[in-house]
């Protein structure tokens, strides 16, 4: 799977090219500003691009709005966006074409390389990576909602994971329960949000997400 | 429009003539009669009220200039000592005496009794010709003139119908010209009243100084207060966890080849020590300068915080481009600590902030539907926002009466730079 990376720090630059290679990602390129990664996304059309949001030049949002450009000229791209503090506004943004394959995720996951590959393969697929945090903060502006305190606690754990885009198969791994269970809780969750049941794992999740980010 | 806003001048013109004539012939004679009665004694007792009263009286005439005609007169009082009984009594007499504001007020008291009050007098009067005109005209020159009476209409002499009907047209030319000249005299008698008003420009550079001196005092205070709360955090948070780390790591060396189980145990323990670490650091910079402002700017930052609020928050953003950076951290704090108030102890339900920039000055504009009952000078939170706005010139003001709604406005005056293009 080819890779385009983009990351200023030289130390993690250097961290995430020999995290990916050892489990047989091919990184393309590794670059260390906004022109260059929007040079290589151009030109070498990578499978996903794990991009840090705040890149030279500018030293601002460099890295997202290349990646949101990258994405409105090539529709569906799989970008996976890392950084020090995740927003609630920019995984909206992210969001926000409705196309799936879109991933944000705080720097720290690195550190479970399983989980990190796990999340780059599955934004690859066209699926998405919400950060726990947004997730977690999504969820703290629901709490007044009718159809959501209808939920049982489980199915909020559920809710939770499904919403950082686990397929039921990871869902029913985290929690230890079997995937017919984590089913059931799924189309429990949708009939009381009701929302429309999607065998679509990819399409299940963005639902969800915006679902959570309404109103 | 344009009629109506004359027809009001004149009005108030009339209003200024009457009003002001009387209660500033009153008020200087008991100023100064009291001020001459103060080796009698009486005057001790009484010239503070006379005093005091002449100022409320020139205020009064501030709101209006400012009301009416956009004439902006500054306020160039000293505070007046505030301490009960007999002595302070004397001390704010003695504090009256010596402020010159006092002696420019009793001044511009004997220049508004008479030219001023001419000023003021002359559109009504011009208007009113027009009504007379009209009553002479229609009938009441005759008992006039056969009673040998010798009524001239301004420089018309009347002796009969023609020269009544005359009276009436030029009656109304001049009504005319009252209302259209109006608006500019009373405008030039708010103008002649701010010569006499307006403070010396020793005082306003006296004013300005202590203002400064109070700000700048806040400002260091409050970068101390920040600085301590850093080093505060630095030292409990991460530091501490990269202390815990290191001396994991150090145990897991010595472990790796006894015990790779327990190493490993440990190896997860410091992962999630530097995990806490970070989770603190970002938190403390949070604190310091949000990311989200340094990347994008006030606007986004504020909708950003709006989206981490447990409630729903409606953002307006107006601003064509970056305001300085001191500048935006300033106005994001003080938004941040009023939607946290808003959260807090108000019980809104919906929270609305209008950001905009116009007149060189930055506004924010925080309403919540709450139950009202903010106060700035109660709470220390909105204290300690305007305190830090005041190193920029920037206000705070407050309007929240019990049950709500609260209004809270925050401005700073800076210029926008346009965005860089691309």
């Amino acid at each position: 799977m080819r890779v385009v990376l983009a990351e200023d720090l030289f130390l993690l630059r250097d961290g995430l090219v020999r995290l990916l290679e050892a489990y047989d990602f091919d990184v393309v390129a590794a670059v260390g500003s906004g022109p260059e990664l929007a040079g290589a996304l151009a030109e070498l059309k990578p499978d996903v691009a794990v991009v840090d949001v705040r890149l030279p030049p500018s030293f601002t949002d460099e890295g997202l709005q290349c990646a949101l450009a990258a994405r409105r000229a090539t529709p569906g791209l799989p970008v996976l966006v890392l950084s020090q503090h995740v927003e609630q506004l920019y995984a909206q943004e992210l969001l926000a074409d409705g196309s799936g394959g879109v991933g944000y995720l705080l720097k720290d996951r690195v550190f479970d390389a399983e989980q990190f590959v796990d999340a780059v393969r599955r934004v690859a697929g066209g699926g998405t990576a919400m950060d726990p945090q947004v997730i977690a903060q999504l969820l703290a502006r629901r709490t007044r909602d009718a159809p959501m305190a209808r939920l049982t606690p489980r199915e909020r754990e559920v809710i939770e994971l499904m919403a950082e885009g686990r397929s039921n198969a990871a869902i029913a791994d985290r929690l230890v329960v079997t995937e017919r269970a984590v089913a059931k809780h799924t189309s429990n969750i949708f009939a009381k949000l009701g929302l429309a049941p999607s065998d679509d794992d990819n399409r299940r999740v963005l639902a969800v997400l915006a679902y959570l980010d309404r109103g | 429009m344009r009629i109506r806003t004359a027809l009001h001048a004149v009005a108030r013109s009339l209003w200024l003539a009457l009003w002001g004539l009387v209660s500033s012939v009153l008020l200087f004679t008991l100023a100064v009669c009291s001020i001459a009665l103060i080796p009698a004694g009486v005057g001790v007792l009484t010239a503070p009220y006379a005093l005091k009263a002449v100022r409320h009286h020139a205020n009064q005439r501030r709101l209006y200039a400012l009301e009416w005609s956009g004439v902006s007169i500054p306020v160039p009082y000293r505070p007046l000592p505030e301490r009960g009984g007999i002595a302070g009594h004397v001390e704010r007499l003695t504090a009256l005496l010596k402020d010159r504001a006092t002696w420019r007020d009793l001044q511009w008291l004997l220049v508004d009794m008479t030219a001023g009050f001419a000023l003021a007098i002359l559109p009504p009067a011009l208007f009113l010709y027009f009504p007379w005109g009209v009553v002479l005209a229609c009938g009441v020159w005759r008992p006039i003139v056969e009673a040998g009476g010798n009524e001239w209409f301004a420089f018309l002499h009347i002796t009969g119908q023609t020269s009544a009907n005359l009276a009436a047209v030029l009656g109304a030319a001049f009504a005319v010209i009252g209302v259209l000249t109006a608006p500019a005299l009373l405008r030039a008698g708010f103008v002649l009243a701010r010569q006499l008003l307006h403070p010396g420009h020793e005082r306003e550079l006296e004013q300005r100084v202590q203002r400064l001196t109070e700000t700048r005092e806040d400002a260091v205070d409050h970068s101390a207060a920040e600085l301590r709360r850093i080093e505060r955090d630095l030292h409990d948070g991460a530091q501490a966890r990269l202390v815990a780390m290191g001396m994991s790591l150090g145990t897991v060396e010595a472990l790796i080849e006894k015990d790779p189980a327990r190493a490993k145990r440990l190896l997860a323990a410091a992962r999630a020590d530097s995990a806490e670490a970070l989770t603190e650091l970002r938190d403390l910079v949070r604190g310091i300068h949000p990311p989200v402002l340094a990347e994008r700017g006030l606007g986004d930052a504020v909708r950003a915080l709006a989206l981490r609020m447990p409630l729903p928050v409606e953002v307006t953003v107006d601003l064509p481009g970056r305001a300085p950076e001191p500048v935006e951290s300033a106005a994001y704090f003080a938004v941040s600590e009023i939607l946290t108030n808003a959260v807090k102890h108000a019980g809104a339900t919906l929270v609305r902030v209008d950001l905009h920039h116009a007149d060189g000055m930055l506004r924010a504009v925080v309403t919540d539907d709450g139950r009202g009952g903010a106060d700035a000078a109660l709470g220390s939170g909105l204290r300690g926002v305007g305190r830090r706005l005041g190193a920029f010139d920037g206000v705070l003001a407050v309007s929240s009466p019990a049950g709500g709604p609260t209004l809270v406005t925050v401005e700073v005056p800076c210029a926008v730079a346009a965005p860089a293009a691309g």
